[in-house]
């Protein structure tokens, strides 16, 4: 040893040997790639919320007339005895004829000059929602016959895109739908303080409309049967889950059978999710009869997609916890039982609550199995209370973002990323209850 | 060897508390203990020597069934608790451990407070009936682990947030607060400082009075101290068991000497 310490050369320490160097190097160049990777990660999300912020944010404001309606009474209640049944004969045209009226009426009040329009063209410019709109309102409230109340009435998509900026002038001279003169007096009307942009409660709160009433379709229905399916996911799926969990880590024999168990489960995990759906359709509706369309059938599919991720995030989280907690709790004489809900179990919760969360943000997010199971129907009526409207066709957001996208009116792309942003808001607010819980539980210590 | 305190210790007036017969172990295909048999006797320190992997530790947590966590582990013969068999099918562990307290090597306190960390084992056997009672076997508990001038004014503190040596008592609190007869420690004080383990050492001696402790220990120096008999252990065979004094000062065996001369281990 002595003889090779003699030897070796005296190297200075300023000096970094070759080896140094090139060790040095690859640490420099690792540092680059993560950097690369995670800016391309980084950009990636900016382009992708970007797009759908610049896209979706113009769906939370809508254009809305404010039109003083005279509701006629002898138009309305031809009987004059305010009869419920009579006052639902009087259909949509009936209020239409009304809102055109009073357009006209407000157009002259305002000294506003018409150049080169019909009176079908003034009246094209309301969405054909609007007389529905009334009519419900009228049949909810029958006092209101007879009197002049001021609506906010929806504005024909066209009008909407022209307001937002998504029709020009330039494309209205080509496209059959609107024409440059109804612009004009949309300008006009703006100018008047008749026509307004207010935040559209009616994307929120108002359930899907045609495809050539894009102005009036709302994700309610959606939004109901979203929450519909998370509760029963989240009711299902996280007791099951961590009682299978529990149950695997700590009391299962190690042998064949519990092995074959775990690969599974794993397995379970990466099936694509459109063969949950086909086991939902043949299993759920086809054998156990089930309705079509319904937060629950689509809830039990999900649970199954979601069993996976909680059992495996709660199985690690259950490894996590150190050994020497549960043999101080044995020690003491606590039973396995105790051990497990006194002491694992609390240490566990952060891991198993975050579990939880990816599971469920993955089945908020979930498209393929619902389509199937029929939860890509056309729901204009929204589901009752649970538990019964857990029985009730509904639509699921994701859903609705796909048969959006699936329509022609350009409009729809609007909706269509005005519904992702609602989507991500959800995923965000369930993060963020996930970091909130997570914290409660890790405080404790 | 000459600064070993090593004091003569009637212990021969004291009765059997555990009574071990024929003892293995099996790890598997691995035979871990070997026909050990052992009596340990009431109000008296035995500390269990030996080279690591000797099975003292093993054989520690056979007294109280800790090994019944382990899958692969198997137990044959009989080990009598006051002239039970512990290991007869009709006994309970989870009634056996009650009896039989453990501290363990590294400090292990539940991630609750330090009153907490106590009152857990009386609650859960329902060894109080109100909160006054849990109160007082609390403070007992901790005073007779010598740790309760330091944490009384901080009793809802978490027990994590102790020191090393602090922490180690609080375990023993814990262990002693069901009132168990016969105390198991596995090497308690190998993760402790010299300071710490003196506090320890001083404490072991004081339950004596009041349990049976079986210690299990990597320091001779400290089995000296601490214990009235000694059982040395060598690839899972009892060596030799006997009163410390002669242990160390005139072993029988040849094995015994070697090691606690420092030649084997």
């Amino acid at each position: 040893m002595t003889d090779a310490n003699a030897q070796a050369p005296r190297t200075s320490l300023f000096a970094p040997d070759a080896r140094t160097a090139r060790r040095n190097n690859s640490e420099a160049r690792f540092r680059l790639f993560g950097l690369i990777s995670v800016t391309i990660g980084l950009a990636a999300l900016v382009m992708l919320l970007s797009s759908v912020l610049f896209n979706g944010t113009s769906s939370f404001r809508q254009t809305m007339l404010e039109l003083p309606v005279t509701l006629d009474a002898k138009v309305l209640d031809k009987k004059g005895n305010r009869n419920p049944d009579d006052l639902a004969k009087v259909t949509t045209i009936g209020y239409g004829r009304l809102i055109s009226d009073a357009l006209d009426k407000a157009i002259t009040d305002n000294g506003i000059v018409v150049d080169g329009l019909t009176s079908k063209d003034v009246k094209d410019m309301i969405s054909k929602e609007a007389p529905a709109q009334i009519r419900g309102r009228v049949l909810a409230n029958p006092d209101l016959i007879g009197q002049t109340v001021s609506f906010q009435v929806l504005a024909n998509g066209r009008i909407d895109g022209y307001m937002k900026g998504r029709v020009t002038l330039e494309t209205a001279e080509r496209d059959s739908n609107v024409s440059v003169n109804q612009l004009h007096l949309a300008d006009a009307l703006h100018e008047k303080g008749l026509l307004d942009m207010p935040f559209n409660w009616l994307f929120i709160t108002a359930p899907d409309a045609s495809e050539l009433r894009p102005e009036a379709a709302g994700l309610g229905v959606a939004i109901l049967g979203s929450a519909y399916m998370m509760i029963i996911v989240l009711v299902l799926s996280l007791p099951i889950g961590v009682a299978a969990s529990i149950y695997l880590e700590e009391f299962a024999p190690q042998n064949r059978i519990t092995d074959l168990i775990e690969v599974n489960i794993s397995n379970l995990a990466a099936v694509p999710s459109i063969v949950f759906g086909i086991l939902g359709l043949a299993v759920f509706i086809n054998f156990v009869g089930l309705p079509q369309s319904a937060p629950i059938v689509g809830a039990l599919v999900l649970t199954l997609m979601t069993l996976p991720t909680i059992i495996i995030a709660t199985r690690a989280a259950l490894k996590a916890v150190p050994p020497s907690i549960r043999e101080a709790a044995l020690g003491v004489g606590a039973s396995k039982m105790q051990s497990i809900f006194h002491h694992v179990l609390p240490l566990a919760m952060p891991g198993i609550l975050t579990g939880a969360i990816i599971g469920l943000a993955q089945a908020l997010g979930e498209t393929a199995p619902l389509l199937l199971i029929g939860m890509v129907a056309f729901v204009r009526d929204y589901p009752g209370a649970p538990p019964e409207g857990f029985f009730d066709p509904a639509a699921a957001l994701p859903v609705q973002v796909y048969n959006w996208t699936q329509r022609a009116d350009p409009a729809f792309v609007e909706r269509a990323s005005g519904a992702i942003i609602v989507l991500l808001i959800f995923l965000v607010i369930m993060n963020f209850v996930a970091i909130l819980l997570r914290r409660r539980f890790e405080r404790r210590w | 060897m000459d600064d070993l305190r090593i004091v003569e210790r009637d212990v021969n007036t004291h009765t059997n508390k555990i009574t071990a017969r024929g003892v293995d172990v099996f790890y598997g295909g691995s035979h871990a203990i070997k026909g050990v048999d052992v009596d340990i006797l009431d109000n008296t320190v035995t500390a269990f020597i030996g080279p690591s992997g000797c099975g003292k530790s093993t054989f520690l947590r056979c007294l109280n069934r800790m090994n019944d966590t382990i899958d692969i582990c198997r137990v044959k013969g009989e080990i009598l608790l006051d002239g039970e068999n512990i290991y007869n099918p009709k006994v309970d562990p989870v009634q056996l451990r009650a009896k039989v307290g453990m501290v363990f090597q590294k400090p292990n306190p539940f991630p609750k407070s330090i009153y907490d960390n106590v009152a857990y084992g009386p609650k859960i056997h329902g060894l109080t009936r109100n909160k006054a009672e849990l109160d007082e076997v609390v403070e007992t508990s901790l005073r007779k682990a010598a740790i309760w001038n330091e944490v009384k004014d901080r009793l809802q503190a978490p027990g994590t947030g102790l020191s090393g040596g602090q922490q180690q008592r609080l375990c023993i609190a814990r262990a002693i607060a069901t009132s168990p007869e016969v105390l198991l420690m596995d090497e308690p004080c190998s993760a402790l400082d010299p300071i710490a383990t003196a506090q320890v050492e001083e404490l072991i001696d004081e339950l004596r009075a009041q349990f049976s402790v079986v210690i299990v220990t990597h320091s001779m120096q400290q089995a000296a101290r601490v214990s009235q008999r000694t059982a040395f252990f060598h690839l899972g065979n009892l060596v030799e068991y006997g009163e410390t004094g002669q242990i160390f000062t005139a072993p029988k065996d040849p094995r015994t000497e070697s090691y606690i001369t420092g030649r084997i281990g």
